[in-house]
Parts: structure tokens; sequence; C-alpha cells
């Protein structure tokens, strides 16, 4: 067979090929600007009403159609930043051991056993969170003196629902996002740079710190991806926060955030405006989460790259490490 | 040894102990979640669970058949959907990796799979509910869907990128288009790891609530109608857990088990995968 008769029917072939599988590939793309543009139109109704007053105001009225999301952003902002305050220190020490200083033989189930902390679906979290955590929390905040429970971070009822059940049920969920990110960051980083330190004299701290350095954006978006999944958590938090509007520095006051309002509220929204309302907190924390999103994908890939440019010489720095261990 | 020195060696030790003890403050919640989790679900599981309806409010007793066959029905339809997208356009991430279309497919799966799942349930209220102004068993299937999509994306991209190149340029040397080189040979030699990512996604949407609780909603009885609302194990777990009932407590335990169990049986089935398919190329 000819060149001539073959090639003309293999090249509409596989341009049929590419056209038929990017079509599946670009609804991928359609679907999150369908998302995008589905938000916006069906929030039309309450930015049109309220405006950028939405975020700026507390009144979180259904019945006389006056609406304001101040304390949702608030709740959400607050649970997610002590969310992270907790887990960030607690999943870089998992990643530092699991990379850097665990016994070979140790790693792979301990990596393991953190990792299934991110298996577990969030409505038991939060059926955990109700029974068991809440009441702990409770004794907990029965037993502050009493000075102490008149300064601002502990003022008010000690009910055990709160923003701290809530911090401390998110602070476990992310845990393992960022600790596995951040692990395979110091994983990408080249055994050269630890070796020089150790070279120079370093202890083992002081080397754990030249990788970290030497990884500081990829760890840094191993945080913030951290941070994606708490601003977007819904079902653990809505059980445990106590779902009261309220914009208050208080760990012990129940407080409301913007995924668990939608989740409380949305099938009981009787008017369009409510509905509406409901779905412009949705298109925020959706434009929110996609920010935070393509940030922390950025700080990963480029640290990535970095590490990959020169790979030969990482390669051969690696095999014989793995050589000398053996 | 100076006391600079020892003052290092020792910051430097307290650190190493630090992160030890890290590794042990996560594994707290996990053992207590897991802890919980079995002995509140054991004791609250029996075979009623499994085969009876939900009893009126007041009544104790009952279980939630008709919500364990509307997670199954849910995660099905879920399935249907987004498996044939996901492969596909997993293949077209492989097959043209440097095209501009494959760069921001890759950037979006990985944005779509950081969207808030209540999101998601928002979006699919608003495609599949508003329309016809009521919930469906569809409504639910399609949110999970969305959610499943990135992930098989992904995964079938990345596992089709492990099958030696040799394979491929072995079938177009032989003639084959490029359709069948890949559906033919590349898909086969990646579908045990294909497999794993389709079993890791259903683990990851069978747990999910938020965006059910306005698409499927919930109902108290049997139903397998598409059109309609439809029971499922986490929004029923959800409903229970918050009711003021110990009898719906107990159950709401009990729900929680087979939801965990289940979840574990598709990572399970995911790892054997994997491990055949490490045999498989070793030898």
């Amino acid at each position: 067979m000819s060149k001539k008769t073959l090639s003309p029917r293999r090249k509409s072939g596989d341009a049929g090929f590419r056209a038929g599988t990017g079509f599946f590939a670009a609804l991928v793309v359609l679907l999150v600007a369908g998302i995008a543009v589905v938000l916006w139109q069906e929030s039309r109704l309450s930015i049109a009403k309220f405006g950028f007053a939405f975020w700026r105001t507390k009144t979180w009225d259904p019945v006389s159609g006056d609406f304001g999301a101040l304390p949702f952003i608030w709740g959400t902002l607050y649970s997610s930043f002590l969310a992270l305050l907790i887990s960030t220190p607690v999943a870089l020490g998992i990643a530092i051991f699991l990379s850097e200083l665990s016994p070979r033989s140790l790693r792979t189930p301990l990596a393991f056993l953190t990792e299934l902390l991110a298996a577990i679906p969030s409505i038991v979290y939060g059926l955990w969170g109700v029974f068991v955590l809440v009441p702990l929390v409770r004794k907990v905040e029965l037993l502050l003196p009493e000075a102490l429970r008149k300064t601002p971070l502990f003022s008010g009822p000690p009910l055990g629902v709160g923003m701290l059940s809530a911090a401390l049920v998110l602070a476990v969920m992310v845990i393992p996002f960022t600790s596995s990110v951040a692990r395979e960051v110091l994983r990408a980083v080249p055994a050269t740079q630890r070796e020089a330190a150790y070279a120079l004299g370093a202890t083992r701290w002081e080397a754990i710190q030249v990788a970290m350095r030497y990884g500081r954006t990829g760890i840094l978006g191993a945080i913030i991806l951290g941070l994606g999944r708490a601003i977007g958590e819904t079902m653990a938090v809505t059980m445990v926060i106590g779902n009261s509007p309220a914009v208050t520095w208080s760990l012990v006051a129940p407080q409301y955030t913007m995924a668990a309002v939608i989740a409380n509220e949305f099938t009981e929204a009787a008017s369009d405006l409510y509905t509406s309302a409901l779905i412009e907190i949705g298109l925020v924390l959706f434009a929110i989460t996609l920010l935070i999103n393509a940030a922390s994908r950025f700080l990963i890939w480029s640290v990535n790259r970095e590490v990959k440019a020169p790979a030969p010489a990482n390669a051969a720095a690696a095999a014989a490490r793995e050589a000398t261990a053996a | 040894m100076t006391s600079r020195t020892f003052r290092r060696k020792a910051l430097s030790n307290l650190v190493v102990a630090l992160c030890g003890a890290s590794v042990l403050i996560a594994l707290v919640p996990l053992f207590f979640v897991f802890f919980y989790v079995l002995r509140q679900g054991f004791s609250s599981l029996n075979w009623d669970f499994f085969t009876k309806m939900p009893k009126p409010v007041g009544e104790s007793g009952g279980g939630m058949a008709n919500a364990i066959v509307g997670t199954l029905i849910l995660i099905g339809l879920a399935s249907l959907m987004a498996i044939p997208v996901g492969l596909v356009s997993g293949v077209y991430l492989s097959e043209y990796p440097k095209s501009r279309l494959a760069t921001s497919v890759r950037f979006t799966a990985d944005v779509l799979n950081g969207i808030p799942s209540i999101v998601i349930g928002i979006f699919a209220y608003a495609l599949v509910v508003l329309p016809v102004k009521h919930f469906s068993a569809l409504a639910g299937g399609v949110a999970l869907g969305f959610m499943m999509i990135p992930i098989i994306t992904r995964t079938t991209e990345e596992l089709l990128n492990l099958v030696p190149p040799a394979l491929r340029e072995g079938a177009l040397a032989l003639g084959a288009t490029r359709s069948r080189a890949t559906f033919t040979v590349m898909l086969p030699a990646a579908l045990p790891g294909i497999i794993t990512g389709i079993l890791l996604s259903l683990a990851r949407i069978a747990g999910e609530t938020a965006p059910l609780l306005f698409t499927s909603f919930s109902n108290r009885f049997w139903s397998t109608t598409l059109s309609q609302p439809i029971a499922s194990l986490t929004v029923q777990v959800y409903t229970y857990a918050i009711s003021p009932y110990d009898d719906w407590h107990r159950q709401a335990w009990a729900g929680a088990l087979v939801l965990v169990s289940l979840i574990f049986l598709f990572s399970v089935l995911a790892r054997v995968v994997t491990k055949r398919l490490e045999r498989m190329h070793r030898t």
C-alpha cells in the first residue's frame, strides 16, 4: 500500500479522535465556567438589591427580606484561621517526621494512617463532633476560671457548640491535606541541600531548616491548600459551630459560616430573594476557593519546576544516597 | 563540648521530638473517631438496619434500607455520568499533553477538585432541580458526578502516562490509528490503574452529604424513581444526628459505621487492584 492512500484516511481519523476526546476534555472547562455563570445568574437578584452592602451588614432577617452576610464571612474566616493555627504546626511536623526523620519501615504505615484522616467523611466527623467532642469542649469550658471568662476571647455561654469545637474539627480534617502535600514538597528538595548543610556541621534541625527554606513556596502552597479545604468544609462545621450569626472574637460563642448557612437554610428559603442571597454566598465561596486553589497550585507547581530543572544531577545524587544507605 | 554546640544539639533533639509528637497528635483523633464509630456503630447495628424502612417519629426500631439503596443508586448515577467523561478527557490529556486545551483542562480539573461540595450542590440544584421545580435522585447523581469527573480525569491521565511509550509506538508502527492505539493498547494496559482511580473517586463521593441536601433531598419512603427525591445514607445520618431522639442517634452511628465500611471497601479494593498492577508490571 502506498503512503498516499493510507495517509489521508489516518489523518482524518486522527483529527476526529483529537476532536472527539477534546470535546469531552472541554466539558471539564465548561463545567467550571458553567458553575461561575449559573451562580452569578442565580444571585443577580440579591446582588442588585444589596450590592456591596451585603458583605458589610449584619442583619439576616428572612421575614423582612433583609440580608447581610458579614457574620457568615466572619465565621468562615475566623474558623479557618483558627483551624490553620492548630493544624499547620502539626501537619508540618508530620511532613518533616515522615520525610526526614522516620525510620524507613515506619514511613509507609504512618503516612497511610495520617492520610486515613482524609478518608473519613465530613458527616462522620460531624457526628463524632456532636456526641464526643462537643461534650468534652463543654467540660473544658466549664473549668475555665471566672476571670478568664470575662475576657472577650472566652465570653459567652459554655455550651460546647461554638467556634472552638468547629476550629478543632476543622483542624483535624485539614491536617492530612497539608501534611501530604508538604511531604511531597520536602521529598522533592534535592538531597544535596541537606548533605551540604550536614557537611558544614549542621544539626538535624538546622539541616531541616535548610530543606524547608528551599521548598518554602511549596510549603506555603500546602498550607494555602489546607485553607481552601477549611473554608469550603460544610457538614462537620454545621453540626458543631452552633449556627447563630454573630461577629465576635469569642471562642466559646456559637457562630455561623458561609457553607453552614447554605446547608441549613437553602431548602427552607421561601422567597426568591432569600434563595438568591444564599446563592450569592455560594458565589463568593466559589470565588474565594477558586483563588486559593489557583494560588496554591501555582506555588506547588513552581517549586516542582524549580526542582525538576536540574533533574539528572538530582537523580544521580539520590541514587548515590540510596546506594550508601543500603 | 561548648555550651553553644550543646544548645544547638538540644534544640535539634527537641524539634525532632516535637515532630514525632505531632504524628501522635494526629493519630489521637483518628483513633478516637474510629473507636466511637466502631463501638457505637456495632452496638446499634442489626439486621433490621439493612432490611427495614425508617419508622415514624416516636416509634423505635426500623432501619435504613431505603437510604442504603438510595446511596447505591446515587453512586451509580454519578458513575454513569462521570466515568465516560473523565476517562475520555483523561485520554485527551495524555495524548495531547502540550496543547493549550490540555493545560486549561488540567488547571480547571484541579480547581474543580477544590470547589466546596456545597457549591457543586447549588450548581446541580440550578441545573436540574430549578427547571422542574422538585428535588430528584437525578439531581443528586449529577452533583456527585461533577465531583467525580476531575478525579477520574487526572488519574486516567497519570496512569496512561505510566504505560511505556514503546507500546503506543509499536501500535502506531503497525499502522494503527491513534484512536485504535489508545483504545486497544494503551487503555487496556492502564486499566487496573484506572479502575483504582475510579474506586478512589467512589470512596470520595460516597461520604458526601452537602451536595445532596438540596438535590436528591431525602425520602422516608421506598423510592427508586429517578425523578423523585431519594434517601441517602449521609443525609439520613445527618437528619438523625441533629434530631432529639436517642433511638435516631443510635441509628445515626450505625449509618456512620456502614458508610465508613463502604468507603473502606472501595479503598481496599483500590489497593488490591494496585498491588495486582504492580505485580503485572514486575513480571
